[in-house]
């Protein structure tokens, strides 16, 4: 168990760790490996690299670009049968190991709790799995009846030269469905990223806007970035519902394809997870003219900040109100049950490594108890996730990034949204800011250290420094860390807990973290006799 | 209903998987190196199935489970994963120090054609491979097989690489184990000690994937096969391969490579398949079988004797791994117990052949499938049409299990809901007194909470 550090004066500089982090490294990987990990200081610019290729045999957090398609931007949406096309694993994997929740209606179609593959064989890789393929498909409509079916490609098709958007194409001719397909092999890019941006596109040209149905509300939302994950799209669903905001779609947690189809029809698009879908945000602004803005439901005045944007950009009196009478009443809640927690875990040390917004989401529910957070960084981010959106000009575009298709979008003349428009240069010229995602950087401390795609021997080395009180990862890291008698926190799975969103969840979240940091099981871990001297008997059995 | 869109009418499928009974290749491969020791699995391919791997095996056993990858980018699609490769050898051995690193190949390196071969032999010239480390390579294609033929490639590496053949034989026998838990390779290690035999098991993953919480992580474990115990394997008096799918092609190149004559037994589960491995060892170590062996298998068939009423008749669905469900469904026959529908992913056509011997006659009406489309989908579908009263399998029967109101044993791989399988072996006698109890309770536990009040037991 390692011994606490006292923090209370300001973070150490963390220097000589990074050195020490470095030293251990061949030249060639500690040259690129120093450009990913800085030492925090939010009074100056700082550039942090991102996004790049993880050196080989490096033990990274990273999955792959199929992960970050099929597995996290589609994944949660149940009424779509996501057919993957490739051998059996990558489907496998990907099967409800994702804790998306999804709540569907009596007689409803829900595909999550199915796996579906091609199953590719030797053959099909020889001869070509195309034809597998469609018929893949025919057996599923003709078993399912699904209303769409989406189709993954995984490494080996996109090198055999299977082309999953023709083979879509033809079905959806065929079958009068729904039917599209993503090139979305795990070596497309250098993490899960490139599969959400891949997915962003896939969904936006084949579902976004196929049914402009009438308005069902006065103030019409969509949900960009949100998973679901332990039921955090229910607590938000509660929510929005009370102050009288409907939520037309959410991409993608407890969602359907069908809401999707409509969900151009919003006045405002929410963005929680900025990496995973800001591409459709922007997508959506230029075509349909709806504004988006930066939003986050995880911790309680994050919720508050976040309702109050919402009910500003409407402007309705009544709306305000109702989020207001709405914030008091949760946080009177809230604020019960932080008193009894924040003075048993203030001050302890936090340290989080993991997908593209949470690392930065979860250090406000931390700054709430008192947590301070020493250091963190995102698995699969960019560069404006840690700096902000002023970066993306500067941001070099390279090989890899090039891969990955920009859609070019032109306004749909008919139903562009020109009240929104002028609605929003009217908010921004009294200071109300939209697509305002200053990053993590700016909100963590002096001394901080930031580090990207941080890998096994960095945490390792993390560890014996800082002396975390907990860690928040991932299931690959969960029993490293805790080996070292540190406890971890999935930021993934929640370790099967949750929901930590929204006001319910941040309650959740308080009384997650004094289990955590209060339990004594930690301190069992040596045997009372550890340090006895040893005895020689006489009744031993040799003797 | 979990799994809503789910009927009895069963419709021939020849393209499209649904909810398989397998996964693929390199897990396996992932899965038998870290049963070596101070051994790092290397997975060449994207990140993706690295990381999928590490996850499924980590949520399986709640231990850490390192293992590094080529993290290929399209460059290394086009151009050939070779320059990733000497990278990461590079890297690994700076930066994570194993003795050993034993890669496998991935869909993505076999369809570009990587020669691991050639690319290993490569980084040896280069001075890549520090003096008195070792790097190990199996091909594991995911479009052949199963997570078994993939378990079984890579003991081939390990035998092939390192089992070496001198003047002088040793009075050892080699047990070459199927995809066990590492409570089974403890058991089996165990057995080995009643019997008084010496010998070496490879892989063996115990004091690896069951490791005790110390406050200090070490990346190599201190259990696995040893390297000097895998060289001395050619000059061992035999093999027994437990599980023909996972073992045999080790036991054969042992054979060819260093004359250790095999014998393929399958792996001890239940009364009759132990019986085979309990006589085949005592044949391959000349021993006579101790009496502790002998009072052990007594207390199984005590039990099922005291128990037998709440067994007999009983009808299964069992899915999961041919080396494993065999010996359990001749265990189940044994016991009167009906196993009715039995699917395996995993292809191989001796599958056909030992559960036709095992259940045409006490089980005619039984349904068995196994390769492509043997998947759960299809053996839900039979329960739906005729329902059983037990289900085995993985975690991911849980859902058929909710929606059908089955009592369910968790056996086989992934287990991601429950912990216990790593740690209380099924193997052996002991192992299926083991199988009998968790049979039992859940059987038991049903009645209890369904039977009429008036029909409510005390003593059962």
């Amino acid at each position: 168990m390692p011994n606490k550090k006292d923090y209370t004066n300001g973070l150490p500089d963390p220097s000589a760790l990074r050195d020490e982090i470095l030293k251990k490294y061949p030249p060639k990987i500690a040259k690129k490996r120093v450009k990913g990990m800085v030492i925090n200081d939010p009074s100056v610019e700082q550039e942090v690299m991102a996004n790049v290729r993880t050196i080989p045999g490096i033990i990274t957090q990273r999955g792959c670009t199929y992960a970050g398609c099929k597995g996290v931007v589609l994944g949660p949406t149940r009424d779509i049968i996501n057919l993957v096309h490739g051998p059996i694993g990558c489907s496998f994997y990907a099967w409800l190991t994702r804790r998306n929740q999804t709540r569907p209606a009596e007689g409803e179609d829900n595909y999550i709790t199915y796996c579906f593959s091609t199953d590719m064989q030797d053959s099909n890789i020889v001869f070509g799995g195309e034809a597998k393929l469609k018929e893949a498909i025919r057996e599923a409509f003709e078993i399912f009846k699904p209303k769409a079916i989406g189709v993954f490609s995984t490494c080996p098709v996109g090198l055999i030269g299977d082309d999953v958007h023709s083979v879509s194409r033809d079905m959806k001719a065929e079958l009068g469905i729904n039917i599209f397909g993503f090139s979305c092999e795990g070596y497309r890019g250098v993490s899960q990223s490139a599969g959400h941006h891949i997915a962003n596109n896939g969904v936006f040209k084949n579902v976004v806007g196929l049914n402009d149905r009438a308005r069902t509300g006065k103030f019409q939302v969509n949900m960009l970035g949100e998973y679901n994950i332990g039921g955090d799209a229910f607590e938000l669903e509660a929510l929005f519902e009370e102050a009288g905001i409907t939520l037309l779609s959410s991409f993608s947690g407890n969602s359907t394809i069908k809401s999707m189809e409509y969900s151009h029809t919003a006045d405002l698009n929410m963005v929680m997870c900025h990496r995973s879908i800001n591409y459709i945000a922007e997508m959506m602004e230029e075509k349909y003219g709806i504004p988006w803005v930066k939003v986050n439901f995880i911790g309680a005045e994050s919720t508050a900040k976040s309702l109050r944007k919402v009910a500003d950009y409407f402007g309705d009196a009544g709306l305000k109100a109702k989020v207001e009478e709405i914030i008091e009443r949760e946080l009177a809640k809230v604020n019960a049950v932080k008193v009894s927690i924040k003075p048993k875990v203030e001050g302890k040390l936090a340290m989080m490594f993991v997908g593209g917004s949470r690392a930065h989401h979860y250090q406000d529910l931390f700054n709430e108890l008192g947590i301070r957070t020493v250091s963190a960084g995102y698995e699969f981010a960019h560069r404006d996730d840690y700096e902000g959106r002023k970066v993306i000009p500067t941001i070099k575009i390279d090989a890899d990034s090039r891969n990955i298709e920009e859609l070019t979008v032109t306004k749909d003349e008919k139903l562009f949204r020109n009240d929104l428009v002028a609605k929003k240069a009217d908010l921004e010229s009294k200071g109300f800011e939209f697509k305002d995602y200053a990053g993590m950087m700016p909100d963590m401390a002096k001394n901080s250290l930031i580090i990207d795609d941080v890998n096994h021997w960095e945490t390792e080395k993390l560890i014996e420094f800082y002396k975390p009180d907990v860690f928040c990862a991932g299931i690959k890291e969960k029993y490293v860390v805790q080996k070292a008698g540190v406890p971890l926190k999935q930021l993934h799975s929640y370790d099967y807990g949750g929901p930590y969103a929204a006001f319910g969840g941040a309650i959740n979240f308080y009384i997650e973290m004094e289990r955590m940091l209060a339990t004594n099981i930690w301190k069992m871990i040596d045997a009372p006799w550890k340090h006895e001297s040893e005895l020689v008997g006489s009744m031993t059995i040799e003797a | 209903m979990l799994l809503r869109h789910t009927t009895k009418e069963v419709r021939e499928r020849n393209a499209l998987t649904v909810n398989p009974a397998k996964t693929c290749q390199p897990v396996g491969a992932m899965y038998a190196a870290l049963g070596v020791h101070g051994c790092l699995p290397h997975s060449h391919g994207s990140q993706g199935c690295c990381s999928y791997h590490r996850s499924a095996l980590t949520r399986h056993y709640k231990e850490p489970v390192m293992a590094a990858t080529s993290s290929f980018t399209e460059g290394s699609s086009v151009f050939g994963g070779q320059a990733n490769l000497l990278q990461a050898i590079e890297t690994i051995f700076a930066v994570y120090e194993p003795e050993i690193i034993a890669v496998h190949s991935t869909c993505l390196s076999e369809t570009i054609g990587d020669d691991l071969n050639q690319i290993v032999i490569k980084a040896r010239d280069e001075g890549k491979v520090p003096f008195g480390k070792y790097v190990v390579q199996a091909a594991t294609p995911s479009y052949v097989g199963s997570h078994v033929t993939g378990y079984a490639n890579m003991l081939e590496a390990f035998v092939k690489y390192f089992a070496e053949k001198t003047d002088e034989k040793r009075r050892q026998i080699n047990l070459l184990s199927g995809w066990v838990e590492p409570a089974d390779m403890r058991e089996l290690k165990r057995i080995m000690k009643v019997m008084k035999i010496k010998s070496v098991l490879l892989p063996d993953t115990s004091d690896v994937l069951d490791t005790p919480m110390t406050g200090k992580f070490e990346m190599y474990p201190k259990g696995g096969t040893t390297i000097a115990e895998m060289v001395s394997m050619g000059d061992s008096m035999q093999s027994l391969g437990l599980g023909e799918w996972a073992t045999e092609k080790a036991a054969i190149s042992l054979d060819n490579t260093c004359r250790v004559p095999f014998e393929i037994t399958d792996i001890p589960v239940g009364i009759k398949a132990t019986d085979r491995f309990i006589q085949a060892l005592a044949k391959a170590g000349r021993v006579s079988i101790p009496e502790q062996i002998s009072e052990e298998r007594g207390r199984l068939i005590d039990v099922i004797t005291d128990m037998h009423q709440y067994l007999y008749g009983k009808r299964v669905a069992v899915y999961g791994d041919p080396d494993n469900i065999i010996p359990l469904i001749e265990f189940l026959v044994d016991m009167d117990m009906q196993p009715v529908y039995i699917v395996s992913g995993t292809p191989g056509k001796h599958f056909e052949s030992r559960m036709a011997e095992i259940l045409s006659e006490r089980v005619p009406e039984a349904k068995y499938k196994n390769g492509p489309q043997a998947d759960m989908f299809l053996m839900h579908q039979w329960i739906k049409e005729n329902p059983v009263d037990l289900l085995i399998g993985n975690t991911y029967g849980k859902y058929v299990a909710r929606d059908e109101n089955i009592p369910f044993v968790r056996m086989g791989f992934p287990i991601i809901d429950r912990i216990g399988h790593s740690y209380f072996s099924t193997l052996g006698y002991m192992g299926g007194l083991r199988i009998v109890e968790k049979i039992l309770s859940v059987l038991m536990d049903k009645q209890d909470a369904t039977c009429l009040e008036e029909k409510f037991e005390l003593v059962m």
